[in-house]
């Protein structure tokens, strides 16, 4: 929910408690005030009417209200005694209305000769209550109505200025990339508690770029530790196995740990590559003619293919320039080829179709598709060949990346197919 | 042939000395840039065998000195880094050759030999070999002053060998050599092998007077015989 919705949701809650708790509280007032007065006209009729039945004895007759707003009878003196003023809300029929219609009552006795006691009601017209309550709840209502857009309206502006400072810089925020971005354009406003927002955002974001160039630093500069301890190893060891003297078994010995050296080392200039391709490191891009660069790397295998026997077929249906860097190009394509061609069969088929905007090398092999999941994962192997490092479809995958081209992989009968997209 | 290897890890240039030293090289050592400028400024080497990275500095800088004092000396850089811009800077800086650690020794002395050929002959070298003639400018080989017909890569092995006579050259440094860098090595390098039977017929069919061993399936080696 927007932060100006809970805004609203949560005044609207507020407001409707705090409305309803002081119209209860100004309607027992009001209704108190109202009686109060009221009865003080009762009170003051009262001693007009007593006064007057005083001097004129006929009022002590008029035992009805009629036209009249009180009736007075005659009552014993046991009960006048007992007797004290009393106000009351009753219910009379009024002609106008025509109907029963709210009046108030005062009840109270007078003694006017010795002796004599009478018992004297007056009324006086009442507001009526539930007409009270509705015209007190529409009222409220409409309040209701006003203040929620009067906050409505204030909230908005209040967003729109206040807070614009943060919006922007929220939606400089989420389109920041790590590995991407170096910086995010500081938050602008005098706020403290933005300035607080700028500083935390500001220090959590150099640590996390900070140690991301790290950890890519780290890969670059432990392979390349590496290759020194490996040179002396390897040529170490190459020494050791020109001796003459040494047994076959030992030679072969000597070359099964030189291989398994070789392998790290190869490991090693792949993981290094990688990491080189992931910083950018290749930074001069031409136009590079794939077609051209088919025969190239067909003319580097061409002994490999015809050890296994492959039948490779070219079709160029286009001409294939993309702007990229030269090693990278020769790479790429020399990993998909690597690949088209150790995981073939004896005697299988390849197949390389080049048009203005795609590379699509296929070739037959195992008759089950590749896991696409993993399949351009580091150190995701399908075969357990000990001599593959794992690393070649990821770096393909990277420089594909790397130059923002796409590459997907098909599986359909038999034929397993890289296709790269350069557009 | 006078080599000076300028390498400051000294399990590395002990290596290096001892294989140029059985390949009847002259050697001298530097640890340093320093000890390497105040050598290769005094005297003449054949081939000087350069690591970049230097404790007091790059190697580069002997390059660049070498250039301002008009020497001629071959240079082989060696580097643990396998950049081309590295690689690049350097050749344009006047080094001959540019190879990367970690390196077969059968590699180094094939370029080592290469650039000491070059440097003396002028390029125009003809190797002796048995009763082989190698003429390296031309890629030719003539036995007993017949014309050979070797393709590229019987070439390519043939010289590979003949420089590293008499010394153990593996299947996997062979093939680096002469298939690239990118080749692959699931096979196990079997594809190899129809070259090498190749070559080995046409040097017996015409009493070329060398042998191709095989050793232990690990690998070959060229003697006279």
């Amino acid at each position: 929910m927007k932060l100006i919705q809970r805004t609203i949701v949560f005044m609207s809650l507020a407001l409707l408690v705090a409305l309803s708790v002081w119209a209860f509280i100004f309607y027992v007032n009001m209704i108190d005030e109202v009686h109060d007065s009221i009865d003080d006209g009762l009170d003051n009729s009262k001693l007009l009417i007593i006064h007057e039945a005083s001097s004129d004895s006929t009022v002590l007759s008029k035992s009805n209200f009629d036209e009249g707003n009180y009736a007075i009878r005659k009552i014993a003196e046991h009960h006048a005694l007992k007797h004290y003023d009393q106000y009351k809300d009753t219910l009379m029929y009024m002609e106008n209305e025509d109907d029963l219609e709210p009046v108030r009552l005062l009840t109270t006795v007078f003694e006017a000769k010795e002796n004599e006691f009478y018992q004297l009601k007056v009324i006086s017209s009442m507001v009526e209550e539930d007409d009270l309550i509705e015209d007190l709840f529409y009222s409220l209502l409409w309040l209701y109505l006003i203040l929620i857009v009067t906050i409505l309206v204030i909230n908005t502006l209040v967003l729109r200025s206040m807070w614009k400072p943060f919006f922007n810089y929220l939606n400089r925020l989420s389109q920041f990339k790590l590995g991407k971005n170096e910086y995010v354009q500081p938050i602008q406003s005098k706020t403290a508690e933005f300035q607080i927002l700028n500083k935390v955002v500001t220090d959590v974001l150099e640590s996390n770029i900070r140690s991301f160039h790290n950890q890519k630093q780290l890969i670059e500069n432990a392979s390349h530790e590496l290759q020194t301890p490996l040179a002396i190893a390897l040529n170490k060891l190459q020494l050791l196995a020109e001796n003459e003297t040494l047994s076959e078994e030992v030679v072969k010995e000597i070359f099964q740990t030189i291989e398994t050296l070789e392998r790290l080392t190869r490991l090693n200039k792949s993981l290094l590559l990688l990491s080189k391709i992931e910083n950018k490191q290749f930074l001069n891009e031409e136009n590079v003619d794939f077609n051209e660069l088919t025969e190239k790397v067909l003319d580097d295998f061409r002994d490999q293919i015809e050890f296994k026997e492959l039948t490779v077929n070219v079709s160029s249906e286009g001409k294939l320039i993309a702007n990229m860097n030269t090693e990278l190009a020769h790479i790429l394509f020399s990993n998909l080829l690597k690949n088209a061609i150790r995981h073939n069969s004896k005697k299988g088929k390849m197949e390389i179709l080049l048009t203005d905007s795609t590379l699509q090398i296929s070739n037959s092999g195992i008759e089950k598709a590749l896991d696409l999941q993993n399949l351009f994962q580091r150190f995701h192997k399908e075969s357990n060949d000990k001599s593959s490092t794992g690393l070649g479809l990821a770096i393909v995958k990277s420089i594909v990346d790397l130059s923002g081209y796409r590459i997907t992989y098909n599986y359909t009968l038999g034929i397993h197919q890289f296709m790269i997209q350069f557009n | 042939m006078k080599i000076l290897v300028v390498e400051d890890e000294p399990e590395m240039l002990e290596s290096i000395e001892r294989v140029l030293k059985q390949e009847n090289a002259l050697v001298e050592t530097a640890t340093n840039l320093n000890d390497a400028l105040d050598k290769a400024l005094i005297y003449e080497y054949d081939c000087i065998l350069l690591d970049i990275n230097l404790p007091d500095g790059s190697g580069l800088e002997l390059l660049q000195e070498l250039k301002k004092q008009n020497k001629s000396d071959g240079v082989l850089i060696l580097s643990a880094r396998n950049s081309l811009d590295d690689k690049l800077e350097g050749l344009n800086l006047g080094a001959d050759d540019y190879l990367t650690k970690p390196f077969h020794f059968s590699e180094l002395i094939a370029r080592v030999r290469s650039i000491v050929r070059r440097k003396k002959f002028d390029g125009n070298a003809l190797l002796e070999i048995g009763n082989i003639l190698v003429d390296v400018t031309n890629q030719a080989i003539t036995i007993r002053n017949e014309p050979v017909t070797l393709n590229r890569k019987e070439f390519a092995i043939l010289m590979y060998l003949i420089s590293n006579k008499g010394r153990l050259v593996s299947k996997t440094a062979l093939a680096e050599h002469v298939w690239g860098d990118n080749i692959d090595e699931s096979d196990n390098f079997e594809f190899i092998y129809s070259q090498i039977k190749n070559l080995r017929k046409k040097m017996n069919d015409l009493d070329s007077g060398i042998e191709i061993q095989s050793i232990y399936g690990v690998g070959y080696k060229l003697i006279e015989s």
